[in-house]
């Protein structure tokens, strides 16, 4: 059974008299360990995906589930990462990283005792992002490359089984961006998470996924998945390959037909 | 010496030269004009009276000073609790922010023949005042920094499976400082406001009730010296909360400490 696994579900949002179909009719499935991305033109529901999957809100119908149970409410010890670093200022970078060893059981019994040991596994994945000297500075004191991955490093360090990343990429340049691919790439291919990636970037999706899930215009179905057996660990230099650049052109065609529609 | 360095000192010395500059035209106008002491004393004047009754002066601020920070302290603790309670609960807010809102609109000063009724003179009726007088800013300013927490920085936390007490503690809460602490600043001279307004109104002690005896002996010095020492508790303690607001919440200053 897979582990994401979303049955014809659809919301509509209801802001008093006024509703808006956001989604109808998603259905997909990803397997454990498996890194998908959902991409379509804007609007067209994929940050309500996410928040669907991890239960911040409620399917108007439809059936979600994740891990073998269906997905009534908020779930827990999901890693999740927004396009805004949404880093707590007051806090230094280690102390933003180790927010959810003191949220997430078993951790949040265990942290008070252990904070050292804490620390050091935080301090590890800092350094595996290249960030092991910021630990003592605020967010703010960090540029936007640097503030997601610390947002990166929050969202995996209570080695979560679902990741869930809402356009993280997409503020940053595209230089730091395509570098963060890479530091996304070896976490995962480190770690084997369930990954799930909305973004509006198709290079990105294509590099970072096993399956790309195509959405159609508001409100959102899944009208094309696209598998993506290209060798791993794929490289920057890749993605300017034939047959990366063949994925990437029928999805975008695939998305300008909803345009045109 | 750079020139850097002497735009700051210039920037230091500024509020002493405002203040001289003032006391200046002041004495200046008494002189030329030839205003009544009755009317308008010099500053020269009720500087004189303020070194001369400096013991009695001391002794009312002192009352004043007390009764003011304790009204405060309790308008910090109560403030906070009722503005976490209205920030986190909507329902509490529907609830209770009509009924603060008709509260606060209340003049305060009719509030103290009341207390005078309840209690009786002393320095009870001053704590109260000053603790009703500067209790709203505080809650409305505590309620405002819980309501404005980004809504994703409180989805992260629900998908850890946080509950609302640990959101609270690790968001809410921090969230709201800076906010309370701004209020802070308001609170603490509307503090000097109420217990004096009480004192004058119907105290036995303190400069508010200074300055009314020595207003009806017609000893406008004493009147006014006992303004100056209210205004200069009130800009002492005014500091201590900017102060405190700085140590406590360095990081919403952060503009400051990058360039």
């Amino acid at each position: 059974m897979a582990f994401v696994d979303l049955k014809g579900v659809s919301l509509t949002y209801r802001l008093g008299k006024e509703t808006t179909e956001a989604l109808a009719d998603a259905t997909f499935a990803i397997d454990k360990g498996r890194f998908a991305a959902v991409v379509g033109p804007s609007g067209c529901g994929k940050s309500t995906i996410m928040k669907l999957i991890s239960g911040l809100l409620p399917a108007t119908s439809g059936e979600v589930w994740v891990n073998g149970a269906r997905v009534m409410a908020p779930i827990k010890g999901v890693g999740m990462a927004f396009q805004n670093p949404t880093l707590m200022p007051w806090r230094t970078t280690l102390a933003n990283v180790l927010l959810p060893m003191e949220v997430v059981e078993p951790h949040k019994q265990r942290f008070r005792g252990n904070r050292a040991e804490y620390a050091g596994r935080a301090m590890k994945l800092l350094g595996t992002v290249g960030l092991a000297d910021f630990a003592a500075k605020y967010p703010w004191q960090l540029s936007g490359g640097m503030q997601q991955r610390s947002n990166l490093c929050r969202a995996l360090i209570h080695e979560p089984e679902l990741l869930m990343l809402d356009e993280p990429f997409g503020a940053l340049d595209a230089f730091t961006r395509e570098e963060l691919w890479g530091v996304m790439q070896s976490l995962w291919l480190d770690r084997r998470f369930t990954g799930v990636l909305v973004t509006h970037d198709l290079r990105e999706a294509v590099y970072l996924s096993d399956t790309v899930h195509v959405m159609s215009r508001r409100p959102g179905r899944v009208v094309m998945s696209t598998e993506i057996d290209l060798p791993r660990p794929r490289t920057l230099a890749a993605t300017f390959e034939p047959r990366f650049v063949d994925i990437v052109h029928e999805l975008r065609d695939r998305i300008q037909q909803e345009h045109v529609a | 010496m750079s020139d850097g360095w002497r735009r700051e000192a210039l920037r230091l010395a500024m509020p002493w030269l405002a203040v001289a500059l003032l006391l200046v035209v002041w004495e200046a106008a008494c002189v030329v004009f030839d205003v009544p002491e009755i009317l308008l004393p010099r500053p020269t004047r009720v500087f004189a009276v303020f070194v001369a009754r400096f013991d009695i002066l001391l002794m009312f601020c002192w009352q004043t000073l007390w009764t003011t920070l304790i009204g405060f302290v309790i308008a910090i603790a109560g403030g906070m609790l009722l503005g976490l309670a209205i920030g986190a609960s909507p329902f509490v807010y529907s609830g209770l922010y009509p009924l603060l809102i008709a509260f606060n609109a209340i003049p305060k000063v009719a509030l103290v023949p009341i207390l005078m009724i309840w209690i009786g003179v002393g320095a009870v009726p001053a704590v109260i005042t000053a603790f009703v007088i500067c209790f709203f800013p505080i809650v409305v300013n505590v309620a405002t920094g819980l309501a404005t927490i980004e809504p994703e920085m409180r989805d992260v936390l629900r998908s850890l499976g946080a509950s609302r007490y640990e959101i609270l503690t690790k968001v809410g809460i921090p969230r709201a400082m800076p906010y309370l602490f701004a209020s802070l600043k308001v609170a603490i001279t509307l503090a000097f406001i109420g217990s004096v307004i009480s004192e004058t109104v119907g105290g036995n002690r303190g400069v508010g009730f200074l300055m009314l005896s020595a207003g009806a002996r017609n000893d406008a010095p004493t009147t006014f010296a006992g303004l100056f020492a209210i205004a200069i508790m009130g800009v002492l303690m005014y500091a201590v909360c900017a102060f405190a607001e700085k140590r406590m919440t360095r990081w919403a200053f952060r503009g400051e400490l990058v360039s």
